[in-house]
C-alpha cells in the first residue's frame, strides 16, 4: 500500500472512532443542522488561518467555537427561531470565508478539496494531530458520559440531581469543533455532518442501550472509511463523498437486515 | 430538620411574575402537596425548589448536601436513543444490579427490565420514573404529577406506593397533583397555589378556606367530607398517626 493511502486510512479510522459516539449525541440531541452550521463556518476558519498565518486547525477551531457561542447568545435573546439563526450563521460564515479567499490572490486554494476532502493532503503531522485529538475527545467522553447522557435525556433532571448541563454542553460543543477541525482534510467541510449522523443512524437498528449504539456507530464508521477510501482509489472520486456513499450503502443494507431480523424473530414468536 | 425552606420566593420572566411570594417548607418524612389551576406556577415552584430555576426574589435554604430524586412532568426520551428500563435506572447514579432488581420489584415492573422505555404504557412509565428517582435514596423526592396517564385503580396503587416509599426512606416529598381526593387524604400539608400561595396548611384547614372554594368550587370542598367518613387522622413528620383537629395553617383573603 502506498504511503499516502496508508496515512489516509489511519487518519480516517481515527476520525471514525470519535465520530461514532459524538454522532450519537448529535442524533439524540437533534443537532444535525447545528453540526452543519459549525462545519460550514470552518471555511471561514481556513481563510482566517491563511490571512493571520496561523495553524489551519487552530483557525478552524477558533471560528467554529465562536460561531456556536454566537448561536447560544442569539438563542437566549430569542429574536429569531433557532433554525433561522442556524441558517443565518451557517451561510454568512461560508460566504464570508469565500469572499476572504477571493481577496487573498497570493495564496492558491484548492476549493474542491476543502469542500469535499482530499486524501493527498493528509500528512504525517495530520495523522498525529488526529490521534492526539481523538484520544482527548474519547477520554473526555468516557469521564463525562453519565452527565452528557443524563442532560441529553432531560436537562432539568440532570441539573436537579447534581450535574452541570451548561458545562457539559460547552464541552460538547468544543468536542464538535475539534472533530470538524480534524475531519476537514478527509471528508471536507460540506460532508462532515454526514459522517456523524449516518453511522449513528445505522447503529440505531442494532443497539439496545446508548453505549451499544455508540460502539456500533464507531465500528460502522470505520467500515465506511475503509470502503469509501478503497472506492475513492478505484474510481478516482473525492474521498469525502466516497466515504459518505459507503456509509449510505451500509445504512441501506442495515435497513433490509433489520427488517429481515424482525421477520425471522416474528416467525419464531408466532410458532 | 427542614430539608428545604422557601421564603417569599418569586420568579420573573419577560417582566411577568410567574410565581410571587411563595413560602413553603418540606421536612423529612413529610408530604407537601402543591395544588392549583393550570398555569398557577406549580411546576415552576417545584423547579425553583430544586434549584433548576434561580429565584428572582426571596430566599431559599436547602439542607447541605441535599440528595434529590426528581420525576419531571414531561420526560420524553427521543426515539433515536435506545434505552431500556434497566439502563434508565442508572441514568444519574451508579446502582448495583441487585439494587435495580429490588427497586423494580418494589414498583412492580420487574418483568419490564429489558423493555424499551418508549414502548411502555403511561402507568408503567410513571412507575419506571418513580423507581429511578427512589433508587438514589433521596432526602427529598419531587414528584411533578406522578400519576398522569394512569387509570383510576392504577392511581390508587401508585399513591400507596408513594406512601410506602415515604415510610421506608423517611424522605420528604414535594408532590404536584390534580387529584383533590387523594391529595386531601394522604398529605400532611397542602399548598394551594395561584401565582402566589392562596392558602396553606393541613388539608382540613385548606379545604375549609374560602380561597380554596373560590379556586376549585364548592363541590371540591365536599370531597373532603366524603373522605372523612373512613379516615380521620393525619401523619406527623415521624410517620405516627395522630387525630387531626387541623386548624394549623394560614390563609389569605381573596375578597
Amino acid at each position: 500500500m502506498d504511503d499516502f493511502i496508508l496515512r489516509a486510512m489511519l487518519a480516517g479510522i481515527g476520525l471514525a472512532l470519535v465520530s461514532g459516539p459524538l454522532g450519537c449525541f448529535v442524533v439524540w440531541r437533534r443537532m444535525a443542522y447545528f453540526g452543519d452550521t459549525m462545519s460550514h463556518s470552518a471555511l471561514l476558519g481556513v481563510a482566517l488561518a491563511f490571512l493571520l498565518n496561523i495553524n489551519l486547525m487552530v483557525g478552524v477551531l477558533g471560528v467554529t467555537v465562536t460561531v456556536s457561542l454566537c448561536l447560544l447568545i442569539l438563542q437566549k435573546r430569542g429574536a429569531l427561531s433557532t433554525d433561522a439563526l442556524l441558517g443565518l450563521l451557517s451561510h454568512s460564515a461560508l460566504a464570508l470565508g469565500m469572499v476572504l479567499i477571493a481577496f487573498m490572490s497570493s495564496v492558491r486554494f484548492d476549493l474542491l478539496s476543502l469542500l469535499f476532502g482530499d486524501i493527498l493532503a493528509v500528512g504525517n503531522e495530520d495523522v498525529i494531530a488526529i490521534y492526539a485529538c481523538a484520544a482527548v475527545i474519547l477520554g473526555l467522553m468516557y469521564f463525562l458520559w453519565r452527565p452528557l447522557l443524563a442532560s441529553t435525556v432531560n436537562r432539568e433532571l440532570a441539573e436537579a440531581e447534581g450535574f452541570n448541563p451548561d458545562l457539559t454542553q460547552l464541552v460538547f460543543m468544543v468536542m464538535m469543533a475539534a472533530i470538524i477541525a480534524i475531519a476537514m482534510k478527509i471528508v471536507g467541510v460540506l460532508l462532515i455532518t454526514a459522517l456523524l449522523i449516518i453511522p449513528a443512524a445505522t447503529a440505531r437498528w442494532f443497539a439496545r442501550t446508548p453505549e451499544q449504539m455508540a460502539v456500533a456507530s464507531s465500528i460502522i464508521g470505520v467500515a465506511s472509511v475503509i470502503l469509501g477510501l478503497e472506492g475513492s482509489l478505484q474510481f478516482d472520486s473525492a474521498s469525502g463523498p466516497s466515504i459518505v456513499v459507503a456509509s449510505l450503502c451500509l445504512f441501506l443494507l442495515s435497513l433490509f437486515a433489520s427488517r429481515l431480523i424482525n421477520r425471522v424473530l416474528g416467525k419464531e414468536r408466532g410458532q | 430538620m427542614q430539608l428545604i425552606e422557601m421564603d417569599g420566593v418569586g420568579i420573573k420572566r419577560q417582566g411577568r411574575w410567574l410565581i410571587q411570594n411563595v413560602t413553603l417548607s418540606v421536612k423529612a418524612g413529610e408530604i407537601v402537596t402543591l395544588i392549583g389551576p393550570n398555569g398557577a406556577g406549580k411546576s415552576t415552584t417545584a423547579k425553583t425548589a430544586l434549584g433548576v430555576l434561580k429565584a428572582d426574589a426571596g430566599k431559599i435554604k436547602r439542607k447541605p448536601n441535599l440528595k434529590v430524586g426528581y420525576v419531571p412532568q414531561k420526560l420524553a426520551v427521543d426515539w433515536t436513543m435506545p434505552l431500556t428500563v434497566g439502563r434508565l435506572m442508572s441514568l444519574t447514579a451508579k446502582p448495583s444490579r441487585d439494587e435495580i432488581d429490588k427497586v423494580l420489584e418494589k414498583t412492580g415492573i420487574s418483568h419490564l427490565i429489558n423493555a424499551n422505555v418508549q414502548q411502555l404504557s403511561g402507568g408503567e412509565y410513571q412507575r419506571a420514573l418513580l423507581a429511578r428517582a427512589i433508587l438514589r435514596t433521596p432526602d427529598l423526592l419531587v414528584l411533578d404529577e406522578p400519576v398522569q396517564g394512569v387509570d383510576y385503580s392504577g392511581e390508587i396503587a401508585l399513591y400507596n406506593l408513594i406512601l410506602q416509599i415515604r415510610e421506608e426512606l423517611n424522605c420528604g416529598i414535594l408532590l404536584i397533583s390534580h387529584d383533590l381526593h387523594v391529595v386531601m387524604a394522604q398529605t400532611d400539608t397542602v399548598v394551594c397555589l395561584n401565582g402566589h400561595v392562596c392558602c396553606s396548611g393541613a388539608p382540613e384547614h385548606v379545604a375549609a378556606s374560602d380561597a380554596y372554594k373560590q379556586l376549585f368550587g364548592d363541590a371540591a370542598s365536599q370531597s373532603l367530607a366524603i373522605y372523612h367518613h373512613h379516615h380521620d387522622h393525619s401523619h406527623k413528620a415521624d410517620g405516627t398517626i395522630v387525630p387531626s383537629k387541623g386548624d394549623s395553617g394560614d390563609c389569605c383573603d381573596h375578597g
